[in-house]
């Protein structure tokens, strides 16, 4: 907690802080807007809430009242949302200071960040590199040390992926434990707001200020909000499950390295190691990108130039409206993904792609469940197939970006909780090490987490 | 065209919108006529972020509903995403109802104007979202957009190809929209729109047992259309096959103005909704407590209530249909035999005084159940005389009071004094001296002619009954 006196010092540090971190190209609202808008803030924090005074960077595509949201694309320049996330407003509640949007992936379709139309996030470790994504801002500026945590947004590893490949702690709760009411959706069976942290316990609390039944989202559980666990001594009595289908032979080595260190503390801390399958794994990809884009195709309908954003004009009647609106508005990716979405969806169609997509997502479901049934607790992966990539390197394969997901997007599909930390690093670059947790069981994943945390060195070579 | 070789074969979905305060998904006022935009929020402008939660109110009419047209509800249905695209529809999606609707199987019996009984399968019943309102007329050369009515929540009612002429299809209609206002689901008021019907047509020779090709017609926006729209679409199609052309399966949209039908352009057209289950609700469960709720709460129908008024009461079928057609006028009638007034003179008072009473004066029923009670027995133990009496009940229209009172104020309580009575006689027959002549020479009919006199001299209080004898014994002597 911070004494109310402090606050405008918070303020202007954090501002001086966000500033030092522009090279990154990881915030989309101008500094002078932030360093007003957090003086402004500062004297209107609740100074007894449990995140009194912590800074924290959202994500583009997640609604704020400060600050203007784009979802990194053209289509939504300028937009000012009239209602703010319930997340957001939770953190508010709780004292946290909104300190700005962070860059993504347009509507948080990408895997590097690159597919923002205001340009890419820089890795903060190498320039050259990607941060991963799609909220990509939001892991370089936690990971750069602008801002303690973040908010950012998960359909398919959008929240692991990025804190993986920046060397932070990034959590992805079940579905239906953080309320999507204004989070701009992509996919909506899949998405959820998940949290970045420079460590477990800070992505922790701020999970727990913005989780918890809200009435305004038919999806949201409805539960009380999640309590955090102790940080235990060991791990005695935890049985780690180790899916095989997450190592297969062509995994990084480095990875593989790091992965291999990790389940060994995990054993010294007195966990219990198994080797589970998960055989449904192979198919995740292919489900992902099918019923990803068909709720996609029709999440982003909306965006017809009618009502808001920005009209591509010339148009002489309503279907060219829409035409010059979403072919200028919209960039590559997400038009490649609208149009990949319309087609699973189409009449002749539906039973081939969307229809089976389903029944193969609850057979990944199932999948976890089983392992679950038989005694395991967590399971254990590698968060990314490999450290972070070159800015461009798989700009022009759209179907290489996408196996950039291939250990995430399981947990999107089963609405699990996963969680991703450091683990150590590759040639200077962070790896990421996952768990996965049983539906709303994100307080044990967070022990394990926590005893992780203390013994692993999470910045040394593996 | 030869009209009796063909016959038509007809099928309606109805939208109907169910009486409720708020939206379907959100709180916003679902009152009709308020100005443009006023009442909107996140949700039903479909701003980015917002997120739909289900009207329960909606739902609980909707069973109601399904319940009135004897459907099978189920307990779980799915909502689904309607996708395409028109300025109008915030979302680029509608949500509804598709692979599992909230009820199937249903029926309406009604009574067609070809064929007597007739029963209606209702194929289902689904809970949807409107859409909003285009305004191509407000300004020049642009459309504008009214969200007021976006979310506004609806019931579709799909039936089977069970009609076999236009006049079929509308009486139907009529029963449906009947059993939905009996039971309060909607007000059915068709200048608001909150009752919207689309069709399906086809037709074939009489005999045939196989389906034609069918169209759809639309845009048929006003209930007395119906029938128009269907004999126009119907004759056209009669007129293609006679002349040995084929039927293309398209829509067709009714110009009410030139009673006209035209193919929809086919750009207008998006055949491909991409249904799909709505992600942001999770599947629709309805609370056994709500099915046993509204299988309570449900009225007794029209049709069953007929059928009880012609026994219970030995009302003509005719009568009973009269007082049925709306339920204020069924109850009022009931609650009038209910303070003591026999069936058939109830009816009568009902269905003449009352509900010209009521049509007047834009649909209130105003003289109390009580009052009308109390004024058929002044009528029947001849304290006033039927004609009095409709004075008395426009008084008691205007000011309300006692009947027997009003009629003494009035001036119109019978007289049967035979002195008094004797009076107005002896005036009478003293001033019609040639009548008198001319009736004592044979022409005996102008006896009525006396009464009347007679009546009009006593202003109508004296007692007919008494009048008749008095002026045969003088006239007679």
């Amino acid at each position: 907690m911070t004494a109310a006196a402090d606050l405008p010092r918070v303020a202007a540090d954090t501002a001086d802080r966000l500033a030092r971190a522009e090279p990154l190209k990881a915030l989309l609202t101008p500094m002078a807007d932030v360093r007003a808008s957090l003086a402004t803030q500062a004297t209107r924090v609740t100074p007894a809430g449990a995140l009194a005074g912590m800074p924290v960077v959202v994500k583009d595509n997640i609604c704020t009242l400060e600050f203007t949201t784009s979802c990194g694309s053209r289509i939504l320049e300028g937009y000012r949302s009239p209602f703010e996330a319930t997340a957001i407003a939770r953190l508010k509640a709780a004292g946290a200071l909104i300190a700005g949007k962070t860059n993504c992936d347009e509507f948080a379709m990408g895997s590097s960040t690159e597919h923002s139309a205001y340009g890419r996030t820089h890795h903060p470790l190498d320039p050259e590199r990607v941060p991963g994504g799609s909220s990509g801002g939001s892991a370089a500026l936690v990971a750069a040390g602008a801002v303690p945590a973040a908010l950012g947004s998960e359909t398919g590893g959008s929240v692991r992926q990025p804190a993986a490949f920046c060397g932070v702690v990034g959590i992805k709760p079940t579905y239906g434990r953080v309320s999507r009411y204004g989070l701009v959706a992509f996919g909506s069976s899949l998405d959820q707001i998940g949290v970045f942290g420079r460590t477990v316990s800070d992505a922790a609390r701020v999970l727990r200020a913005i989780s918890g039944h809200d009435p305004l989202d038919a999806t949201c559980e409805d539960r009380d909000a999640l309590a955090l666990p102790a940080e235990p001594e060991n791990l005695q009595g935890f049985v780690v499950g180790i899916p095989k289908e997450y190592f297969p032979p062509d995994l990084d080595p480095g990875v593989r390295r790091a992965c291999e260190r990790a389940l060994g503390l995990l054993k010294q801390l007195g966990a219990s190691l198994r080797e589970v399958s998960l055989p449904h794994t192979a198919h995740a990809i292919p489900t992902y990108y099918i019923i990803a884009p068909a709720e996609a195709s029709s999440n982003l309908a909306r965006y017809d130039g009618v009502r808001y954003g920005p009209r591509f004009d010339g148009a002489v009647d309503v279907r060219a409206l829409y035409r010059s609106t979403r072919g200028q508005g919209f960039g590559p990716e997400v038009r490649r993904r609208i149009l990949v979405g319309t087609y699973v969806l189409s009449s002749g169609y539906y039973d081939a792609y969307y229809r089976r997509a389903q029944r193969m997502r609850a057979l990944i479901a199932q999948d976890f469940r089983t392992v679950f049934d038989r005694g395991v607790d967590l399971l254990f992966t590698p968060s990314t197939p490999s450290p972070p990539f070159k800015a461009g390197e798989k700009l022009g394969d759209p179907v290489a970006m996408y196996l950039a997901d291939i250990f995430t997007v399981t947990a999107n599909l089963a609405g699990l909780p996963a969680l991703t930390l450091p683990i150590g690093r590759v040639d200077g670059l962070p790896v990421g090490g996952q768990l996965i947790a049983p539906a709303f069981l994100e307080d044990e994943m967070l022990e394990a987490a926590f005893a992780l945390e203390r013994v692993v060195p999470a910045t040394g070579d593996a | 065209m030869s009209g009796t070789a063909w016959e038509a074969v007809i099928g309606l979905e109805t939208h109907v919108q169910l009486r409720t305060r708020s939206k379907m998904f959100c709180g916003c006022s679902s009152a009709f006529g308020a100005p443009p935009n006023t009442n909107v929020c996140p949700v039903c402008l479909g701003l980015p972020g917002a997120l739909p939660t289900v009207n329960g109110r909606a739902i609980q009419l909707a069973v109601r509903a399904a319940l009135a047209l004897n459907c099978q509800v189920h307990v779980r249905s799915i909502f689904a995403r309607k996708n395409y695209f028109y300025p109008d529809l915030p979302k680029g999606y509608q949500i509804s109802q598709y692979e599992e609707p909230l009820a199937t199987e249903g029926s309406l019996a009604f009574t067609s104007p070809d064929r007597g009984r007739v029963t209606a399968t209702i194929v289902r019943l689904h809970v949807e979202e409107d859409a909003g309102k285009s305004l191509h007329d407000r300004f020049p050369k642009a459309t504008a957009v009214d969200l007021n009515r976006s979310g506004v929540p609806l019931v579709e009612i799909v039936t089977g190809p069970d009609f076999r002429s236009p006049s079929e299809a509308r009486a139907y209609l009529l029963a449906l929209k009947e059993v939905l206002e009996y039971a309060d689901i909607s007000d059915c008021d068709l200048e608001k729109g909150s009752l919207r019907v689309d069709a399906n047509l086809s037709v074939r020779r009489a005999g045939d047992t196989a389906l034609g090709t069918k169209t759809e017609v639309k845009n048929i926006n006003s209930f007395a259309f119906v029938e128009k729209a269907l004999a126009v679409e119907r004759d056209r199609q009669i007129a293609v096959l006679a002349a040995g052309g084929r039927i293309d399966q398209q829509t067709m949209l009714y110009d009410a103005k030139a009673n006209a039908v035209r193919p929809q352009r086919t750009k207008e057209e998006s055949k491909d909704y991409r249904y799909f289950p709505e992600p942001d609700l999770p599947p629709l469960v309805v609370p056994e407590a709500w099915l046993t709720e509204e299988r309570t709460a449900l009225p007794e129908l029209p049709a069953a209530r007929r059928e009880r008024f012609a026994t219970q009461y030995g009302l003509p079928a005719q009568d009973a249909a009269v007082l049925v057609q709306s339920r204020a006028v069924a109850d009022y009638f009931e609650a009038v035999v209910g303070a003591g007034a026999e069936a058939k003179p109830a009816a009568n008072w009902v269905m003449g005084e009352a509900l010209a009473d009521a049509n007047a004066r834009g649909g209130a029923l105003r003289v109390p159940a009580g009052a009308v009670a109390r004024l058929i027995a002044l009528v029947k133990e001849g304290a006033v005389s039927h004609q009095a009496g409709k004075r008395v009940f426009a008084a008691l229209a205007e000011g309300g009071g006692d009947p027997r009172a009003i009629a003494g104020s009035l001036g119109l309580l019978q007289v049967a004094d035979i002195n008094a009575l004797a009076r107005w006689v002896e005036d009478v027959l003293a001033a019609h001296a040639a009548e008198v002549a001319r009736y004592r020479t044979g022409e005996t009919k102008l006896l009525a002619f006396f009464v009347g006199q007679v009546m009009k001299a006593s202003q109508g209080k004296a007692d007919p009954k008494l009048v008749s004898p008095l002026l045969l014994e003088r006239l007679g002597g």
